[in-house]
């Protein structure tokens, strides 16, 4: 089974975004940008698919500007065979990245599609519900544990009441929860193995998807900022100004 | 313009997140449909029917929609949309409509907006994106606007005073594509996270799961629901559905109580709207503590138990 995985190139997790004073968007200039947490785990259990002998080629898919391909080499480092960068330099939407990746799944026919549950730039929980929509197969989303078998996967769910697990039909769609492993490091030799590993470009046009967004972003400002509050010394002092200043017990 | 709500599914009563969507719905200023898929749910839609605001109920009750799976949840959505030309369909943020919505949004061909927290007009919303850091306002030009509401974002509509009319909305069909196999629902006797009016949530600093009765100690004294971070989760300590944060559940409570807990963006993004914030930890240099409204620079396995005593 072929495994396909999409990757996502987004700000550091670790950064603190500064909305821009023109309010047309958040700095990314000169800002670490890495894969999208979710992604990593996504390319993670595609490995470990391999390892266990149940998945036989790992693809590796971005939509994104020409400095994806580093995202898109970080994914090879961990395992995966080989890459595709859907090259875009606009903002890319969930809708416009779904449509690029049926395209590219009817090229490949994988028998798993894996990507993350959201990106944390747009936050937005789209793209593996709509490719799944799109290619009218199953979707296991928030997964906290995939186990393959004969034409189908069996899809553990992270939901608000506490764990689901669904039989999917393969062809299928996941997406990752965090619970669902943790991703490994690329070792140096996997690093320099992965700069051989073929990595091909191709432009949206091609594959006959319209990327342009469908959302228009009006403006982009900062969030309310909670007022500086006060350390208190006891216990007792933090009971007094629950009971008499903030009045919530 | 008609808005279609699709409610959160329940077994019984009407949900609050399908009351704070409903919320959102009134913004947009049309008449508001919702529909009620599930199995066995004429009672809940009978009293859907009751809800403040709502002209229409549509019950899809069939055994394919006993699980929500989205497989066969969204052409049924889709259709009713085709059939009753909806100028909006919302869906609460929850899991099940996280799950749900994409997928109807694709099948119309439109974009979904995702976690709305304002409704600026009836094409035009506002969002928070980069885990909170950043709002923005986004517009739709798709025919049909698809979106998921955050809860806290917007008032509940009351449960009572309306008298809509409740009418069977038929053709659900299964897939083939998904099966339901198995649940496995925390259990618990306290408020559920999303609604409590208070919080009490344990960080990593809880060191296990074995000390977390500390903390439920508190809550059971507050009525408060417990909470965590996803350091907590990861450790094992409580399960996933406990997890507070941009990528776990979204709180605001009146008053919340960060026991252990550093304050990474990631987890501040699911509570800084919270009413009051307390904060509890033994590091001056938390940065919990620049949104907090009282620290407590202590021991929390000193602290804790002394609150509990005081209150
Ligand atoms: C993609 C992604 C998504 C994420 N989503 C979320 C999310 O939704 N929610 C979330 O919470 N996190 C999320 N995170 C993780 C987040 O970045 C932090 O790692 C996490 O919130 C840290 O949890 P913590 O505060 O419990 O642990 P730590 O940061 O380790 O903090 C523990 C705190 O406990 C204090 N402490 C220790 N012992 C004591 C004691 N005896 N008494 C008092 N205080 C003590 C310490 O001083 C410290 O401040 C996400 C991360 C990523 C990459
Ligand atoms: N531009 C992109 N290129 C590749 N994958 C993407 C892109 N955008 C989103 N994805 C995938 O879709 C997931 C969910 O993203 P989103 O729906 O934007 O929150 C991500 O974790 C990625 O796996």
């Amino acid at each position: 089974m072929k495994v396909l995985v999409a990757v996502k190139r987004v700000v550091d997790y670790n950064v603190k975004v500064r909305v821009k004073a023109d309010g047309t968007g958040v700095d990314t200039a000169n800002v670490k940008m890495s894969m999208n947490p979710f992604d990593e785990i996504a390319v993670e259990e595609a490995v470990r698919l391999k390892e266990a002998g149940k998945a036989t080629e790992i693809v590796v898919v971005s939509v994104g500007p020409t400095q994806a391909q580093e995202t898109l080499r970080t994914a090879l480092a961990m395992g995966a065979d080989r890459a595709i960068l859907v090259q875009s330099d606009a903002e890319t939407q969930p809708l416009g990245v779904a449509k690029a990746l049926k395209a590219l799944a009817e090229k490949e026919q994988p028998g798993l599609v894996i990507l993350g549950k959201q990106a944390i730039d747009d936050d937005a929980n789209q793209t593996g519900q709509m490719l799944a929509a799109l290619l009218g197969w199953a979707q296991g989303t928030f997964a906290s544990k995939v186990v393959p078998a004969e034409g189908t996967v069996a899809v553990t769910r992270e939901i608000d009441g506490g764990l689901e697990t669904v039989d999917l039909k393969l062809p299928a769609v996941v997406t990752t929860d965090l619970r669902l492993n943790e991703p490994r490091y690329a070792s140096l030799p996997n690093i320099m193995k992965a700069k051989k590993k073929p990595l091909e470009t191709v432009d949206a046009a091609s594959l006959g998807v319209d990327l342009a967004p469908r959302l228009k972003t009006l403006k982009v400002a900062e969030p309310a900022k909670r007022a500086g509050g006060v350390k208190v010394g006891s216990v007792q002092e933090l009971v007094a100004k629950l009971k008499t200043e903030a009045r919530v017990i | 313009m008609t808005t279609l709500v699709i409610a959160e599914p329940s077994a019984e009563g009407v949900k609050v997140p399908t009351l704070t969507t409903l919320g959102a719905a009134s913004k947009l200023g049309g008449e508001v449909h919702v529909l009620v898929l599930g199995q066995g749910v004429g009672a809940v839609a009978d009293a859907t029917a009751q809800v403040a605001g709502v002209a229409k109920v549509l019950t899809a009750d069939a055994a394919e929609l006993a699980h929500g799976l989205a497989e066969n949840v969204a052409p049924l959505v889709v259709n009713l949309v085709q059939a009753g030309g909806y100028g909006h369909v919302l869906a609460p943020s929850t899991t099940f409509g996280k799950n749900v919505a994409p997928r109807v949004a694709a099948l119309l061909d439109v974009a979904q907006i995702s976690d709305i927290t304002g409704v600026e007009s009836a094409d035009t919303f506002t969002r928070p994106i980069y885990a909170g850091n950043a709002i923005a306002t986004v517009q739709s030009s798709d025919p049909v606007k698809v979106a998921t509401v955050r809860g806290t974002a917007f008032e509940a509509v009351a449960a009572t005073g309306g008298s809509a009319s409740v009418e069977a909305a038929s053709g659900a069909t299964d897939s083939g594509l998904s099966k339901f196999v198995s649940q496995e629902v925390s259990k618990s006797e306290r408020p559920e996270l999303t609604s409590a009016r208070v919080i009490v949530s344990g960080g990593r600093g809880m060191q296990s799961g074995d000390n977390f009765p500390l903390l439920e100690a508190l809550a059971d004294k507050l009525g408060a629901a417990v909470g965590a971070s996803r350091a907590a989760v990861d450790a094992g300590f409580v399960p996933n559905d406990y997890q507070v944060g941009q990528t776990g559940k979204i709180v605001a409570p009146e008053l919340y109580i960060a026991v252990g807990i550093s304050g990474a963006i990631q987890h501040l993004a699911g509570m800084k709207d919270s009413k009051v914030i307390v904060a509890i930890n033994k590091d001056e240099e938390a940065p919990i503590f620049q949104i907090a409204d009282y620290g407590l620079v202590a021991d929390l396995f000193k602290a804790v138990p002394e609150l509990t005593a005081e209150i």
